[in-house]
């Protein structure tokens, strides 16, 4: 018995806009959603919604023997609920079969797995809680952007909890082993992986339509029977590929969705079946542990990184990218916060690369610019301009640990101060209810919120003895904030907020 | 006194320094008085201004003889020349070109730019500056760069009236030194046949006469001069988003503008300053090379690339800027520092420039000195009573560069030329 494992992925970025070095400073908005909105309605209406369709229909008509996994990007997400929301429903469609994993990935579709760790874990979380919000499912299975791996990501990946990761077969880290078999991971022995079956793969995602391969025409019967001759012991075939490869790389005349179609049955004449990846992990044993000390991934001909970050313009984008990733995570900004997803997608660095041959083609293919120079210019300006707003957030004279610090002790007591605020609230009340007209607070009720200030003094003190204790625990464990700098705090949140240095004291007693 | 100019650019239509430079001059001339300029173009655009100077392009005078009606001609050239102009150049036809390509009116086609075949732009031009010099009458001939001085020999060979050159560049500036053989003998040619040459800065000169071989009592040097600025420009304000300060180099990106000691001396400024921007404004074929070079020093996100900017954007860039910066390499004259200076812009200069010899109220360092660059951006950004200086000191000093004067000169040289 052997098993096919299907993954595909779905992945659109936002295209920045021609930004010119005039905008830097003037204009905030970095899109090109006309180019957004065009690509993604056409990649849909070709190869998305027919695909899920079809993908609905073999489900149906195999008894749910036919399973799929798919890893779609946060932003891909976005695009698709903004301009193609009817996609987003026919997923819901196929996640209710039970049939079709989710897969983990970064919500931006980002490198920040080879910059900035704590990014990365943020853009893990932020990913699976939109799938679960969307199609009700908590991804158990972890696939990088792009199927970037390396030792360094297993660990934190099985850090997150998750069972296993799908990675690619890159030749010079597998050598003579086979990719059809379950592997472990070296650093993390109880993170499993799932290697890309490159040839059967590439057979359909690259050369199914091209008459000039040896091969052609494909067809079910024939693929089958490649995976059937497998030797005995190599029981899993894993198939990953973009979403597109059904209906736009391989467009709808060439017969692809016929060919998908066909599949099940030859399978099910020789006993192949189809699972998920999370059936995978947990009916088959990993046979060896895999160590990858450099980062491999699915592009290009080198499989490793160099596609974004091959060339000093690369690197130079990435590294001042990340310089800020810190700073950005202490913003709460919401169109900051956006921007930088944004501005993550690897694509824009995929633009920059100035590989020729067979590699640039494909570059060049997919990129909405002339040239490397002219995308890593733009994006330059464009971030150029996103670094000045995230300054203008906090100074930059400040340094991260102390601006951290000094922002926890904000929040404590802004914590504080709402929790002494019901309880003035409730004392109030209590005080209303029990001696009805004798203490006429009720006049003082409705005033602004800046006027507690002054007045918790009285009431909180009293009642200190009672409630004080339990209640004062909470923000103690995030940082020993003293009673004192609490109770000054309402009078100078503002300030605070602007003169930073000018806290300073108070910052270092919560630090310590 | 009637002068024949032969020129390669006018404005509007400029593609370089050599078209400002030229109208400049023409129209300082005109100031002086009593000059009657003929100015050859190869290509005008009917745009020009026509106030000071008369303009003919190569492209509408015949060589070869057609029989058309004054209504066709004029319906076809008309908004360009006069049509009783075409029809007297017709009549100086001094030979048979009908087996080079002409149209219509028996006139060669001219791109008026720099194209591939530029070599046998050159030499069409000099065929109807025959007609052209036949039909004109003048007093002296002036040719302005190398592309028309094989047109000022063949005029001055059929008028027998003397010839001035006018060098706005060498060929060693253009190249650091690696020549073009074909340009050189071009260019050589011309001086050894001109009665006399202008050169546009001591520097050159001193290229004419040491790399060319010319007697320095026929070089005389006539630095440029600027057209003061239209009220538009000047109250163009920089863009309400600048937070930081801008340094701007402003030109085509190739070897002869030096842009690498820029993008150097920005990567030692931005070590110590973080609000600064660097703008490289210009495209060329070294501009890759800069962007890569700019990455690999880890400023990108601080120096930006605007690509060509023409026009108005020119001077928006010059509003938005606080230093103006041109580390030439080898700069015959260099007329954007003294639109930076007008637009009250502090510039640094490099002593290997021609507009280094009549400016005092910038910063002059060698194009080679990276570390003299950055301490001159460094404290013009930094302190405000430089730049406060070097801005008015700057523009009092530009503003009494005029045409006129220069204009004033080159008239000077005619009346000896003539007078011999």
């Amino acid at each position: 018995m052997k098993a096919i494992c299907f993954y595909f992925q779905i992945h659109q970025p936002f295209r920045l806009k021609h930004y010119r070095f005039f905008d830097i400073g003037n204009d905030h908005y970095y899109y090109d959603d006309f180019a957004d909105d065009d690509i993604i309605t056409r990649i849909a209406q070709r190869s998305y919604l027919p695909a899920n369709q079809m993908l609905l229909d073999m489900i149906k008509e195999n008894g749910k023997k036919f399973k799929v996994a798919f890893s779609i990007s946060g932003t891909a997400l976005e695009q698709l609920e903004q301009y193609v929301p009817e996609f987003i429903d026919s997923m819901k469609d196929l996640a209710a079969t039970g049939c079709v994993e989710f897969l983990s990935e970064t919500y931006a579709h980002s490198l920040s797995a080879l910059y900035d760790p704590e990014e990365f874990v943020a853009q893990v979380k932020a990913h699976d809680e939109k799938i679960y919000q969307l199609f009700g499912q908590r991804p158990k299975v972890f696939r990088n952007t792009e199927l970037i791996y390396d030792d360094d990501i297993a660990s934190m990946v099985y850090a997150m909890g998750f069972k296993a990761a799908i990675t690619a077969d890159a030749k010079h880290v597998l050598g003579w082993r086979s990719p059809n078999f379950l592997y472990s991971s070296a650093s993390a022995p109880k993170l499993k992986l799932l290697l890309k079956n490159g040839k059967l793969s590439d057979d359909i995602a690259f050369r199914f339509s091209n008459p000039e391969w040896a091969s052609y025409p494909l067809t079910a019967d024939k693929y089958i029977h490649w995976i059937n001759e497998l030797p005995q012991e190599e029981q899993l075939v894993n198939l990953f590929m973009n979403y597109d490869t059904l209906g736009e790389l391989q467009p709808r005349e060439s017969g692809i969705f016929e060919f998908m179609k066909a599949l099940p049955r030859f399978a099910a004449e020789n006993d192949i079946q189809f699972w998920t990846p999370s059936e995978v992990v947990s009916k088959f044993k990993p046979v060896a542990e895999l160590a990858v000390p450099y980062p491999m991934s699915w592009t290009d001909e080198a499989r490793d990184t160099s596609a974004w970050l091959g060339n000093t313009l690369q690197q130079e984008a990435a590294r001042k990218l990340y310089s800020i990733g810190e700073r950005v995570r202490l913003c709460n900004d919401r169109r900051i916060k956006q921007d930088w997803y944004y501005l993550q997608g690897s694509d824009h660095f995929f633009y920059m690369c100035t590989k020729h041959n067979n590699d640039g083609s494909v570059h060049s293919h997919y990129s909405p610019y002339d040239s490397p120079y002219t995308a890593f210019t733009n994006y330059m300006n464009v971030l150029s301009d996103f670094m000045t707003r995230v300054e203008e957030q906090y100074p930059t004279s400040i340094d991260n640990e102390e601006l951290n610090s000094l922002l926890l002790t904000i929040r404590n007591q802004e914590q504080e101060i709402e929790k002494l605020h019901r309880e003035v609230e409730m004392m109030r009340n209590n005080i209303v209810k029990d001696t009805t007209g004798d203490f006429p607070i009720d006049v003082e009720v409705p005033k602004p919120e800046e006027e507690p200030a002054k007045k918790e003094e009285e009431p909180v003190k009293k009642a200190a003895p009672k409630k004080a204790p339990a209640k004062k625990k909470a923000p103690a464990k995030k940082a020993p904030v003293k009673k004192e700098a609490a109770k000054k705090a309402p009078a100078k949140k503002e300030t605070a907020k602007k003169a930073t240095t000018a806290k300073k004291a108070p910052a270092k007693k919560a630090k310590s | 006194m009637k002068a024949l100019m032969f020129g390669w650019e006018f404005p509007p239509h400029i593609l370089g320094g050599l078209g400002t430079a030229s109208y400049g001059l023409t129209k300082g001339m005109w100031e002086n008085g009593d000059m009657d300029i003929t100015f050859v173009i190869p290509k005008p655009w009917g745009d020009e201004p026509k106030d000071f100077a008369n303009i003919i392009g190569a492209n509408c005078a015949p060589v070869a003889w057609r029989n058309v009606e004054w209504d066709y001609v004029e319906s076809r050239i008309g908004k360009v020349m006069d049509p009783q102009l075409y029809f007297n150049l017709r009549d100086h036809i001094y030979g048979d070109f009908n087996y080079m390509s002409t149209n219509d009116l028996g006139c060669i086609e001219f791109s008026g730019r720099y194209p591939e075949n530029l070599l046998e732009e050159i030499n069409n031009y000099s065929i109807v500056a025959g007609v052209i010099a036949r039909t004109i009458d003048c007093d002296i001939i002036h040719s302005h760069d190398w592309l028309t001085y094989p047109a000022g020999i063949h005029a001055k060979q059929v008028t027998g009236k003397p010839l001035v050159i006018h060098v706005h560049a060498t060929d060693f500036d253009r190249s650091r030194g690696n020549v073009n053989p074909t340009v050189f003998s071009i260019e050589k040619d011309g001086m050894n046949n001109a009665d006399h040459i202008i050169t546009v800065s001591n520097l050159t000169r001193r290229t004419v006469i040491e790399k060319y071989g010319i007697s320095p009592d026929k070089v005389t040097t006539v630095h440029n001069a600027v057209e003061p600025l239209n009220e538009e420009l000047l109250h163009l304000e920089a863009p309400p988003g600048k937070t930081s300060k801008v340094v701007t180099f402003l030109g085509r990106i190739t070897m002869q503008k030096g842009p690498e000691y820029f993008v150097e001396a920005a990567a030692q400024v931005l070590h110590k300053v973080h609000n600064a921007q660097f703008v490289m404004a210009g495209s060329g074929d070294m501009m890759d090379k800069m962007i890569r070079l700019a990455a690999k020093r880890g400023i990108a996100d601080r120096f930006h690339f605007t690509g060509f900017l023409k026009g108005k954007q020119v001077y928006e860039m010059l509003a938005a800027s606080d230093v103006y910066i041109m580390p030439s390499v080898s700069e015959p004259f260099g007329i954007s520092p003294l639109e930076a200076m007008q637009m009250g812009v502090p510039s640094i200069i490099s002593k290997q420039s021609g507009c280094a010899e009549i400016l005092d109220n910038v910063i002059k360092i060698d194009y080679w000195d990276i570390n003299a660059m950055a301490d001159a951006i460094y404290s013009i950004i930094k302190y405000p009573a430089m730049f406060k200086e070097l801005r008015d000191q700057g523009l009092a000093e530009v503003n009494q560069i005029t045409w006129d004067k220069a204009g004033a000169k080159v008239i000077n040289i005619y009346r000896n030329l003539i007078n011999r």
